[in-house]
C-alpha cells in the first residue's frame, strides 16, 4: 500500500485514461467527444494534486528501489501535471466536435504524462527506459494525429524512426554501463564507479546516454528531427511534447550526470559544453530563419536546450536548481505560446506564418497581448520567467567559472531577440492590404483558462519566483546531501 | 511614514494605473482622463521628494531596502541622491505633459498607447530609483518593450524598422552587460549597489584587474547606446521620426547619462578616468556631427533629432571631463535637455498637426499668424542655444568651464558646437516663422494654441526660465552627489569652487 502511494500521480493518470478510452467505446459514433476532454482534464487535475501531495511523504524508494520519492521527483511530477492540464485545455479549445479519434488523442495525452512522470522518479535505469518508451510512443502517435494532412503522418514517421534510433542509443548505453559496473540502480552505479574495471565501458554508455536523451531534449547536433515534427504535429500536441517530454529527458539526464555519474564529471561537462554551445549557436541561427511560426519555435525550443545544458556544466546545487528551473519557466512560456498558436491557427494549423500575425493584437486584443508576453519572455526581457531563469542559469554558470559560455550564451540571448520580435512587432502593424483577412474566433473558456494560467505562471516566475526557487534548490540538494556528494 | 515608500509609489503606481487601463471602456475619453489623472497623481507624489530632502545628507534617502529573493541574493533596493532627484522629478512631469500631447494625436488604439505609456513611466521611474543591479538591470530592459512596440504601433511610415533598430541596438549590448553585472555578483555575492561599491573600493584583491576593465566596458558601452554617443547614434534618429511625440521626448538621453554618472564613475573610476581621452574625442566628434548634419536638414523633425545628439554629446563630454563643475553642468544639462529638447518636439509635433508637414521649405511668416505658438517657439529655442537667463546657459557655462582647465583643445572645439547650435536653431526659427508667408500657411485656417497646448507648454516655459535664474536651487542637490565622484584627490576642495562657479553663472545671468 504504502508502495502504491509513491507512484500515486501515475496511478491516478492511468485510471483516468482507461476511463476515457473506455466512456470514448461507450459512446455513440457520432457524439460530441469533448467531455471527455474535460474528463481527462479533471484527471490531470487529480494526479497535479497527487503530486503536490507527494511533498509530504517521507524520501524513500518502492517496489524494490525502483521508484524513488524525493523532492526532486516531485518536483518534475508537478511540473509535468501543469504541463498536462494546460495542454488538455488547449486541445478542447482548439479541436472541433467531430474530430476524428478524439477520445485516443486524450488517452494518450495521459498515459504519455505517466511515462514523463515515471523517467523523473526511477532510480533504475532499466524502469527509465520503460518510462522513456511509453512517453515516446504517445508522442509519436500524437504528432501523426491529422491523418488527412501529408504533413503530419510524415513528420510522426521521421520521429519514429529517428526516435527508436534513439532510444536504442539509450538502452545500448544502459548496457555498458551494466557491464562496467555491475548494476543499473542509480545509487549503486555511483558506488561502484570507483572500483570498476573497465572505464573505457563506462564512458562509452555514458556517451550512448547523452546521445540518446539529446536527442529527446532536441539538443543539437540530435536536433534535426524538432522543426520538421514541430510544423507537421497538430498545435496542441506540441505545446505538450515541446516542454513535458523535454522536461523529464533533462530530469533523467540530471539523475545521471550528477546521481549517478558525479566523479564521472571531467568527462561530461566538455561534452555538455559543447552540446550546450552548439544548440544555442545552431536553434538561434536556424530560427532566424523560419518563416513559419512553428518551424521558429521549433528552432527557438533548440536554442532554449541549449540554456538548460549550460546550468549543467555549473557542477553546483545551483547548476541543478537552475536546469530545474529553468524547465518551469520554459513550459509556463512555450505552453502559453502555443496556445495562442493553436487558437489561430486551429487544429488545422491553417495560419501559421508570421505574416498571419500581422495585426492580431487589434483583431484580438487579448491573444494579442499574451502573444506578446510569451514572446517578451522566450527573448528574456525581465520580470518575465524567461528572464529569470536565463539569469539564474548563467549566473550559476559563471559562479563555476564558466565565463566564455556564459558570454556565448547571453551574445546568442540577444541575437534571439530579433526573430521574436519580428513576430511581436507583426503582432503590431497593419494587415497586408492583400491578404485575406481571416478573423479569429473568440476565445473560449478553456483557451482564457490556459492563457490565464501560463500568462500568470510566466508574471509570477518572474516577479516573485521565491517559491519555485527554494522547490528547485530543495530538488537539487538531493544530491548533494551526505554520501552522495561529489 | 510617507517617505518609507514613497519610492514604491512613484515607480508602481503608472503601472498599477496601466491595469486599469486595460479594463476600461474604449469609448469616449475616459482613459485619457484617468491616464492624466495617474500621471498627475504621480507627479504630485514625487514633489514630496524635493521637500523632504536632506541637502546636507550623504548617500541616498526615502531607501527601502528589503529581501526579495533570497538566493541569488536580490534585494528590493530603492533610493535616490542629488543625481536621481530631479530626474525622477523630470520623468514624472513629462508624464504629464506626454498625456496632454497625445491627447489629440492618438486617436486610435488609445488603450494600447496609454497601457505601454504607463508602463514605460514605471520602467524609466525605476531606473532611476533601483540601487540594486538586478532590479535596476529588470526596469532598464523594461524600458525597451513599450517604447519599441509603440514606435513599431504608431511610426507614420517605417515603425517596424526603426523599433527593430531601436531593440536591437540596445538589446544587443544589454546582454554583455549582464555578463558584468553577473560576474561582479560571482565575486562579490551581491547585486546591491552600495555594497558593491565598497567592495570595489575597499577589496581591489577579490577583481581580476583585466576582467574589471572589460566588465566595465561592458557597463559603458550598454550606457552609451542608450544616451546615443557617436557613433552608436544609428537608431537615434529614426527613432525620434517614427515615435509619438510623448515617446520621443523620452527616448533618448537620461536613462543613459544616468547610468553613466552612477555606475561607470560610481562604480569603475580609475577606469572610467583611464576611457575619459577617448571619451571626450567621441563626445566633441557627435557634438559638431550632430550640429553640422542638423543645419544640412530641411525636416524639422530631423533637425531636433540630431540637435538632441548634440546636445547630449555635450552632456558626455561634461561626465569625462571629471570636473566637479563639469559633472554638475552635465547633470543639469541632461535635465534641461529634457525639459527643452522636450518642449522643441511637442511645438514641432504641434506644427506638424496643423499643417501636415515637417519640410520647412513649406512654411514661412507663420509669427504673424499663430503669436502664441511663436513666442513660445522663440522661448524654447533661446533656452536651447543657451541664451543667459535660461537654463541652457548655465549648463553649458559650467561644462565648458570645468573642462576647460584640463582639456582646452576640446573646450574650445565643443565651443564652436555652441555658435553652431545658435545657427540651425535660429535659421529653422527664421524659416518657419519669419519672411513671407508660404501658400501652405496662406490657405491652412490658422489655429493658435488652445487652452491645453497653453497648459502644457507654459509649465516648461516657465521651468526653462527658472532653471536658469535659480539654478543653485538645482545645483545644491546635484553637487552634494556629483562632488565625490570627480576626483578622491580634489574632492572636497573642489566643492565649494562647483558652489562658486554655479553662482557666478548665475550671477552673469541676471546682470
Amino acid at each position: 500500500m504504502n508502495d502504491s502511494l509513491r507512484i500515486l500521480p501515475e496511478i491516478v493518470l492511468t485510471i483516468a485514461g482507461v476511463v476515457v478510452m473506455v466512456v470514448d467505446a461507450l459512446m455513440p459514433k457520432a457524439s460530441n467527444r469533448k467531455p471527455l476532454g474535460w474528463l481527462a482534464a479533471l484527471g490531470a487535475l487529480a494526479a497535479l494534486a497527487a503530486s503536490l501531495w507527494q511533498y509530504q511523504l517521507p524520501p524513500g524508494t518502492a517496489y524494490f528501489g525502483v521508484v524513488q520519492t524525493d523532492a526532486f521527483s516531485v518536483f518534475f511530477h508537478v511540473l509535468i501535471g501543469g504541463i498536462l492540464l494546460t495542454s488538455l485545455l488547449i486541445t478542447l479549445d482548439a479541436v472541433a466536435p467531430g474530430t476524428e479519434g478524439l477520445g485516443e488523442l486524450f488517452a494518450l495525452m495521459l498515459f504519455g504524462s505517466v511515462g514523463m512522470m515515471l523517467m523523473s522518479s526511477a532510480v533504475e535505469l532499466l524502469l527509465v527506459f520503460v518510462a522513456l518508451e511509453i512517453s515516446s510512443i504517445s508522442t509519436y502517435i500524437m504528432a501523426g494525429f491529422r491523418r488527412k494532412s501529408a504533413k503530419s503522418p510524415e513528420s510522426a514517421l521521421k520521429y519514429f524512426l529517428l526516435g527508436s534510433f534513439a532510444t536504442a542509443f539509450f538502452l545500448y548505453g544502459i548496457a555498458l554501463i551494466f557491464g562496467a559496473t555491475g548494476t543499473t540502480r542509480v545509487a549503486a552505479i555511483g558506488a561502484a564507479v570507483n572500483g570498476t574495471h573497465a572505464p573505457g565501458l563506462l564512458f562509452a554508455g555514458l556517451a550512448m546516454i547523452i546521445i540518446g536523451l539529446g536527442f529527446k531534449v532536441s539538443a543539437a547536433p540530435f536536433h534535426v528531427w524538432t522543426p520538421d515534427v514541430y510544423e507537421g504535429a497538430p498545435s496542441p500536441v506540441v505545446a505538450l511534447m515541446s516542454t513535458g517530454p523535454k522536461a523529464a529527458a533533462f530530469a533523467v539526464l540530471l539523475r545521471i550526470a550528477y546521481g549517478a555519474l558525479p566523479q564521472l564529471h571531467g568527462h561530461w561537462v566538455p561534452i555538455l559544453w559543447w552540446l550546450a554551445v552548439i544548440s544555442m549557436t545552431v536553434g538561434n541561427l536556424g530560427a532566424l530563419r523560419q518563416h513559419n511560426v512553428k518551424r521558429m519555435l521549433a528552432y527557438s525550443s533548440i536554442a532554449h536546450a541549449g540554456y538548460i545544458l549550460v546550468a549543467f556544466t555549473a557542477l553546483s546545487a545551483d547548476g541543478v536548481a537552475a536546469a530545474s528551473f529553468y524547465a518551469v519557466s520554459y513550459a509556463a512560456m512555450n505552453v502559453g505560446i502555443f496556445a495562442v498558436i493553436s487558437h489561430v491557427g486551429g487544429y488545422d494549423d491553417q495560419l501559421t506564418s508570421i505574416d498571419d500575425y500581422r495585426g492580431l493584437g487589434y483583431s484580438s486584443p487579448l491573444l494579442g497581448g499574451a502573444m506578446t508576453l510569451f514572446l517578451i519572455s522566450l527573448i528574456g526581457i525581465p520580470f518575465t520567467a524567461g528572464f529569470f531563469g536565463k539569469f539564474y542559469v548563467f549566473a550559476a554558470a559563471l559562479h563555476s567559472g564558466m565565463v566564455w559560455l556564459t558570454i556565448i550564451g547571453l551574445i546568442n540571448s540577444g541575437l534571439a531577440a530579433f526573430y521574436y520580435l519580428r513576430v511581436a512587432v507583426a503582432v503590431y502593424s497593419r494587415p497586408v492590404e492583400a491578404a485575406p483577412v481571416m478573423s479569429v474566433a473568440k476565445a473560449s473558456f478553456p483557451l482564457q483558462l490556459a492563457l490565464l494560467l501560463t500568462a500568470a505562471a510566466t508574471l509570477i516566475l518572474g516577479i516573485v519566483p521565491g517559491n519555485v526557487l527554494n522547490a528547485a534548490r530543495a530538488a537539487a540538494q538531493i544530491f548533494y546531501s551526505v554520501g552522495n556528494g561529489n | 511614514m510617507l517617505s518609507d515608500s514613497i519610492l514604491t509609489a512613484i515607480t508602481l503606481l503608472p503601472a498599477a494605473g496601466a491595469l486599469v487601463v486595460a479594463l476600461l471602456p474604449r469609448k469616449g475619453r475616459t482613459i485619457q482622463w484617468f491616464t492624466l489623472l495617474v500621471t498627475l497623481a504621480t507627479f504630485i507624489l514625487s514633489l514630496h521628494l524635493p521637500a523632504h530632502f536632506d541637502y546636507a545628507r550623504r548617500g541616498f534617502q526615502f531607501e527601502e531596502n528589503r529581501p526579495w529573493i533570497s538566493s541569488p541574493a536580490i534585494r528590493y533596493h530603492l533610493g535616490i541622491d542629488g543625481l536621481s532627484l530631479w530626474l525622477v522629478l523630470l520623468t514624472t512631469f513629462l508624464g504629464v505633459i506626454g498625456v496632454l500631447i497625445s491627447w489629440r494625436a492618438i486617436e486610435t488604439r488609445t488603450k494600447e498607447f496609454y497601457f505601454l505609456f504607463l508602463l514605460q513611466q514605471t520602467a524609466m521611474v525605476g531606473v532611476f530609483v533601483a540601487l540594486d543591479l538586478f532590479l535596476y538591470y529588470g526596469f532598464w530592459e523594461l524600458s525597451l518593450v513599450p517604447m519599441a512596440i509603440l514606435i513599431a504601433m504608431f511610426g507614420p511610415t517605417r515603425g517596424r524598422q526603426a523599433a527593430l533598430k531601436f531593440f536591437l541596438y540596445t538589446f544587443l549590448p544589454s546582454a554583455l552587460f549582464l555578463v558584468a553585472i553577473l560576474w561582479l555578483y560571482a565575486k562579490t555575492g551581491t547585486f546591491d549597489f552600495v555594497q558593491l561599491q565598497n567592495a570595489l573600493t575597499n577589496q581591489p584583491a577579490l577583481f581580476n584587474p583585466q576582467a574589471l576593465w572589460w566588465a566595465s566596458l561592458a557597463f559603458l558601452v550598454a550606457f552609451a547606446v542608450k544616451v546615443p554617443v557617436f557613433p552608436l547614434h544609428g537608431w537615434l534618429s529614426d527613432a525620434i521620426q517614427e515615435a509619438p511625440t510623448a515617446m520621443a521626448m523620452v527616448v533618448a538621453g537620461k536613462l543613459g547619462l544616468y547610468s553613466i554618472v552612477r555606475f561607470n564613475l560610481g562604480l569603475f573610476p580609475t577606469q572610467a578616468r583611464a576611457i575619459a581621452p577617448l571619451m571626450i574625442a567621441l563626445a566633441v566628434t557627435g557634438l559638431l556631427y550632430g550640429a553640422l548634419v542638423a543645419l544640412a536638414q530641411t525636416d524639422m523633425k530631423r533637425l531636433v533629432a540630431y540637435s538632441i545628439l548634440s546636445n547630449l554629446s555635450f552632456c558626455t563630454l561634461g561626465i569625462f571631463c571629471f570636473a566637479v563643475a563639469g559633472l554638475n553642468g552635465a547633470v543639469f544639462q541632461t535635465i534641461n535637455e529634457g525639459v527643452t529638447g522636450g518642449a522643441l518636439l511637442v511645438l514641432v509635433s504641434l506644427l506638424y498637426g496643423r499643417y501636415g508637414t515637417y519640410d520647412m521649405s513649406l512654411y514661412g511668416g507663420l509669427a504673424a499668424k499663430l503669436p502664441m505658438l511663436a513666442t513660445l517657439y522663440v522661448i524654447t529655442a533661446l533656452a536651447l542655444i543657451g541664451l543667459p537667463l535660461f537654463n541652457g546657459f548655465v549648463g553649458e557655462f559650467l561644462v565648458l568651464s570645468g573642462g576647460f582647465q584640463d582639456h582646452p583643445g576640446w573646450i574650445a572645439a565643443a565651443a564652436i558646437s555652441v555658435i553652431l547650435s545658435a545657427s540651425y536653431i535660429l535659421w529653422m526659427v527664421q524659416r518657419i516663422f519669419y519672411g513671407e508667408p508660404s501658400s501652405l500657411v496662406v490657405h491652412r485656417p490658422a489655429m493658435d494654441l488652445n487652452a491645453r497646448e497653453h497648459l502644457m507648454l507654459w509649465p516648461m516655459a516657465i521651468l526653462m526660465l527658472v532653471m536658469g535664474v535659480a539654478a543653485p536651487y538645482w545645483m545644491k542637490a546635484i553637487n552634494g552627489a556629483v562632488s565625490g565622484l570627480a576626483g578622491s584627490s580634489a574632492g572636497t576642495a573642489a566643492e565649494p569652487a562647483a558652489q562658486t562657479a554655479a553662482a557666478t553663472a548665475a550671477s552673469r545671468e541676471t546682470q
